[in-house]
């Protein structure tokens, strides 16, 4: 059945009832253009708590001794670290915050499928952020780490655990309100005409990651209410003293947060996918693969948890099993990569800012694939487990991945987002700084975990202390890099040219637009594109104003 | 000169379309509402998945200790039982003869509906009292009463929302065979914890 | 004239896979090995690095190239080639890493049993608990001899046993067969120990870099770890799963000494007897 809404009142009608000059972006908008930039934003400021926590983190590690925040409050920081990055920064940036902004031009739509619940998923975020960290000021944090194993999580402070399970509750639900959104409007809202795979791969990333957030995020969820329990009825789920079993938390609890690792990756390999034909002005290299490739990691996913916990309560079976399986992941993971690769050669590469933050992405998610690989081998992280190994690891992947992925995605729709282009020069040098920062900062740390030092410790053997100075100023430059990125998103709003509609020439809808685009996305009707990667020149044309001599007698 | 393949297809009725669109493009669009509710119960049956996986798992591995009661009285569960999946046929009930446009008949299947819905909780309360263990007398006790706790806010819950439908569907014209969202809803939520009941009932009392 | 790109290739693909071996031959990333499982698991991390260092040095060629040989000159507004895919390449790039992954899986299982992580954690004797699935089951004493993870004992070896147990913020070793206790573990070479490990408050881990072996000490789940040592010297033994405050403090030693060493702490440490 379909249902007729009222006809869309023009914008000045709106003023009535919505703000529609800057104040929107603190408003209950509908608009998913302002919630996915309320997501962006948002999910910014925590990142920067974030990032203030790790500089504590590293400041401490700076010297071999406990000396700069007591032990408690130590654990306190690397708890509030991990949780906020995870569910208050990645999976809201790159699910909720891209996600919002592009899912409705992609399948050409005005909005998303559910406007209402969606602004309901974004005001969540911000309350619950808020408890989070207000719990450190009100009788401590939760200090059992992002994982909040049992027995520990029952021992320590209980109010802090139950700020964080509920904060992470509050979150989670969050997350999954998104996925359903994100479901219904790709599977059920794109135009007509417009077939699955004609879809920018975008979508694909964005259905296979919610698929993953609706399936395993409950799992997270029951698990914490019956954690609370523990410690609030006294219950024993998951304390030995009175009968309970911690390797089943593990089990439940690694069952949702492996595949969080890809809900935070998988849209990240969505955003690179668009990024890199139109800067490379070539076509996406095997389209239907990557679609395959897509739906293969997220079926793999949710069969791979327990090897998070290969040194555990885990019997050889288990381990072997889950060894195997983990490894068949590389396979899908691989051949998105060598399809990148094979997107940007013989193409015309642009060195922006947004094609240089996807090459980074490309090396150094490539890198932490392979220090991945070798954790999923039972045998290999038997002695790397929980040790500055799996630390450097997972940053690789996060970091250099995902992050940079973020940060290749702002410069890159920063025309579109403000109708201003952004400074290079600063976009340039925040690459430079934020690559050697971080490869300094997480480098050394996979020789640290190799070598002895394991991971949420404030103290360690004198003889890490050189490579852990070295990971310290790494931070620090990591830290400096974002004065030049943050001069160059804010000031460019004034200072920056106008950039027009299309300033990348690309073909995908959201560029076939005004830069901001209207509320309504397009005035008149949705353009349908069958080909978002339709680039491509006929061989053998040559571009009269560039073309030497050599040109027009080489074989190319 | 430049060259680019085109890509961007508009065709002649989407031209005409926005020509004569005067409402700048907006468009009648499918109601996805249960499409949407479909999905959240796929979630919220996940998180049920997650505690009959610990439940399951805690049966097989961790011993209780000598002369917990783990063995549960099947009579009134089992009358709750058959009480909560007929009324899953009530509210269908209800459903048929709304389409039927008979709304006198539909809202007292829907108040029959709750009222059993509502002997299902007082069933749950009557045996709760009765239980010889408590919340934390042991792993079996803990994960019984959680159980069928979480099971129990979900049908206090629809049982409110049965009866907040019944209330609206006194509205005259509120429903009519073809605008039902919430009466639709309703129905699917209420199946769906009948279907959690079920499997929940299976592994608790009889397995 | 230009050399044909098969050659390029060729010579790219051999200078990689020789820098793989420089990678691996060449390179002193780990501690010392001092356990017989040790050189096992040096042995897969060799094999690691070099495919690792092959991957990475080739996917960094290669898109250094293209940024460089396939930069978009300036006012250049024209498209690359409209390549969409190319089935035998992504063939290729398909079934190669099947097969490598493959490889390293099966690989990975031979060192794992070599390290003696295949071997049956309960032995013969102890009940199968997944006969018991249908009916509830209540503790007996068989429950508290389970052994819920780890790596047990392989061979018919003469086994040293050590009881272990981690507590906040700290390992305690038992002797059960010569009644001694001890804050440091001591071992001889060439002796298969066998530590069971039990923990009294939250989740431990037994870890010592120079053996290449941990496993996680779990409050109610007994669990094992095995291993032979074979050289001698003082090593440290560091928790490795989050415990508290203090869990960066949490260490230990374990000395290995030649067995006439180790005799001779054992009687020195052995409780007196009555003559």
């Amino acid at each position: 059945m379909t249902i007729a809404l009222p006809p869309l009142q023009s914008p000045e009608a709106h003023e009535s009832l919505q703000p529609t000059n800057w104040l929107r972006y603190f408003s209950f908008s509908l608009d998913h253009k302002v919630i996915g930039l309320q997501y962006i934003v948002c999910g910014f400021l925590f990142y920067f708590v974030g990032g203030a926590l790790a500089g504590v983190i590293r400041t401490e590690l700076a010297t071999p001794i406990s000396d700069f925040v007591t032990r408690e409050t130590y654990n306190q920081v690397l708890t509030l670290h991990g949780t906020i990055m995870i569910f208050l920064w990645i999976v809201p940036v790159v699910n909720g915050g891209f996600g919002n902004y592009l899912i409705p031009f992609y399948v050409g739509a005005r909005d998303m499928a559910f406007p209402r619940l969606n602004a309901v998923a974004f005001w969540m975020i911000p309350p619950a952020g808020l408890l989070l960290i207000s719990s450190y000021f009100i009788g401590g944090a939760a200090q059992s780490g992002w994982t909040a194993y049992p027995p520990l999580s029952l021992t320590t402070p209980a109010m802090g655990q139950i700020i964080w399970i509920v904060s992470v509750l509050l979150l989670g639900g969050s997350s999954i309100f998104g996925g359903i959104n994100f479901i219904a409007t790709i599977l059920k809202f794109r135009q007509p005409g417009l077939k699955l795979l004609q879809m920018p791969m975008y979508c694909w990333a964005m259905l296979g990651t919610s698929i993953l957030v609706v399936l395993s995020t409950p799992v997270l969820a029951g698990t914490l209410i019956l954690l609370s329990m523990d410690i609030v009825a006294h219950t024993g789920f998951f304390n030995p003293s009175q009968g309970g079993n911690v390797v089943v938390y593990q089990h439940l609890f690694w069952f949702y947060s492996h595949p969080a690792v890809y809900i935070m990756v998988l849209p990240a390999f969505g955003l690179v996918s668009e990024i890199l034909p139109i800067h490379a002005r070539k076509p996406l290299f095997g389209y239907v693969t990557m679609v395959y490739s897509i739906l293969a990691i997220v079926v793999l996913g949710l069969v791979v948890w327990a090897h998070h916990m290969f040194t555990s309560g885990t019997p050889p079976w288990m381990r072997l099993f889950f060894t195997i399986a983990t490894a068949f992941i590389a396979v899908p993971t691989g051949i998105k990569f060598f399809n990148w690769i094979a997107t940007i050669w013989q193409g015309r590469i642009a060195l922006n800012s947004a094609m240089l933050f996807s090459c980074a992405f490309i090396l150094q998610f490539v890198f932490g694939g392979i220090t991945g690989v070798a954790l999923a081998q039972v045998p290999f992280d038997v002695h790397v487990h929980d040790t500055y190994f799996v630390v450097a690891h997972f940053h690789y992947i996060v970091y250099g991945g995902t992050v940079f992925v973020i940060f290749a995605s702002i410069y890159h729709w920063y025309p579109k987002f403000t109708g201003r282009m952004h400074n290079e020069h600063l976009g340039r040098l925040h690459l430079v700084l934020t690559v050697i920062g971080f490869n300094l900062c997480f480098g050394p740390q996979h020789w640290l975990g190799l070598n002895g030092m394991p991971r949420r410790v404030a103290e360690y053997d004198p003889q890490f202390t050189f490579m852990n100075q070295l990971s310290s100023v790494g931070a620090l430059l990591m830290a400096i890099s974002t004065i030049p990125f943050l001069i160059n998103v804010i000031g460019s709003i004034w200072w920056g040219a106008e950039a027009g509609d299309n300033p990348w020439r690309a073909l995908t809808p959201e560029w076939l637009t005004s830069s901001p685009p209207p509320v309504e996305n397009w005035k008149g009707a949705a353009p349908l594109v069958h080909e978002p990667y339709g680039y491509g020149t006929e061989p053998g044309l040559v571009d009269l104003k560039v073309a030497t001599g050599s040109d027009l007698w080489r074989n190319s | 000169m430049t060259s680019t393949r085109p890509a961007v297809a508009v065709s002649s009725t989407e031209i005409e379309h926005a020509a004569n669109d005067h409402n700048s493009g907006h468009a009648e669009h499918p109601d996805l509402r249960m499409f949407g509710l479909a999905t959240f119960l796929v979630a919220d049956g996940m998180t049920f998945a997650g505690f009959f996986a610990a439940y399951l798992t805690f049966r097989a591995v961790n011993p209780l200790p000598e002369g917990a009661i783990y063995e549960l009285e099947l009579l009134l569960p089992t009358i709750n039982t058959a009480v909560l999946i007929a009324s899953s046929f009530t509210f269908h009930r209800a459903t048929k003869e709304l389409m039927k446009g008979a709304m006198g008949a539909c809202r007292g299947w829907l108040l029959t509906t709750a009222l059993m819905g509502i002997a299902f909780l007082a069933g749950q309360m009557y045996e709760y009292f009765h239980l010889p263990f408590g919340l934390t007398d042991n792993l079996f006790a803990s994960t019984f009463y959680a159980l069928t706790g979480f099971h129990g806010l979900h049908v206090t819950l629809g049982a409110l929302m049965i009866l907040i439908v019944w209330a609206q569907a006194s509205q005259p014209g509120y429903f009519t065979p073809e605008k039902h969202f919430g009466i639709e809803a309703v129905e699917l939520y209420w199946h769906f914890v009948d279907v959690i009941w079920v499997i929940l009932f299976g592994i608790l009392y009889l397995l | 004239m230009r050399i044909p790109s098969a050659i390029i290739t060729s010579v790219a693909g051999m200078l990689l896979v020789l820098a793989g071996f420089w990678a691996a031959n060449y390179s002193d990333l780990l501690p010392e090995s001092a356990s017989l499982n040790a050189p096992v698991y040096d042995e897969l991390f060799k094999v690691l690095l070099a495919i690792g260092t092959v991957l990475l040095l080739g996917m960094t060629g290669l898109v250094v190239y293209s940024l460089v040989r396939f930069r978009r000159k300036d006012g250049d507004t024209l498209d690359g080639p409209a390549i969409e895919g190319n089935l035998s390449l992504e063939l290729f790039w398909t079934v190669i890493p099947a097969v490598v992954v493959l490889f390293i899986g099966i690989y990975s299982y031979d060192i794992y049993d070599r390290m003696g992580g295949m071997a049956d954690l309960n032995g013969h004797e102890a009940m199968h608990p997944n006969e018991q699935l249908a009916s509830v089951r209540t503790s007996n004493q068989k429950d508290s001899e389970r052994i819920w993870g780890g790596i047990a004992p392989t061979g018919n070896a003469d086994v040293l046993p050590v009881e272990v147990t981690a507590l906040q913020f700290a390992f305690i070793f038992h002797y059960p067969k010569q009644n001694i206790t001890s804050g440091e573990l001591h071992v001889p070479t060439g002796q298969m120990v066998e530590l069971r490990m039990k923990a009294n408050d939250v989740i431990h881990a037994f870890w010592v870099p120079q053996f290449r072996i941990k496993q996680d000490i779990i409050p109610g789940q007994t669990t094992m770890l095995s291993f032979t040592a074979t050289k001698t010297g003082d090593y440290p033994i560091v928790c490795a799963e989050l415990c508290g405050p203090y869990h960066g403090g949490m260490r230990s030693h374990v000395v290995v000494q030649d067995p006439g060493g180790f005799d001779a702490w054992i009687e020195k440490n052995s409780p007196p007897t009555l003559s």
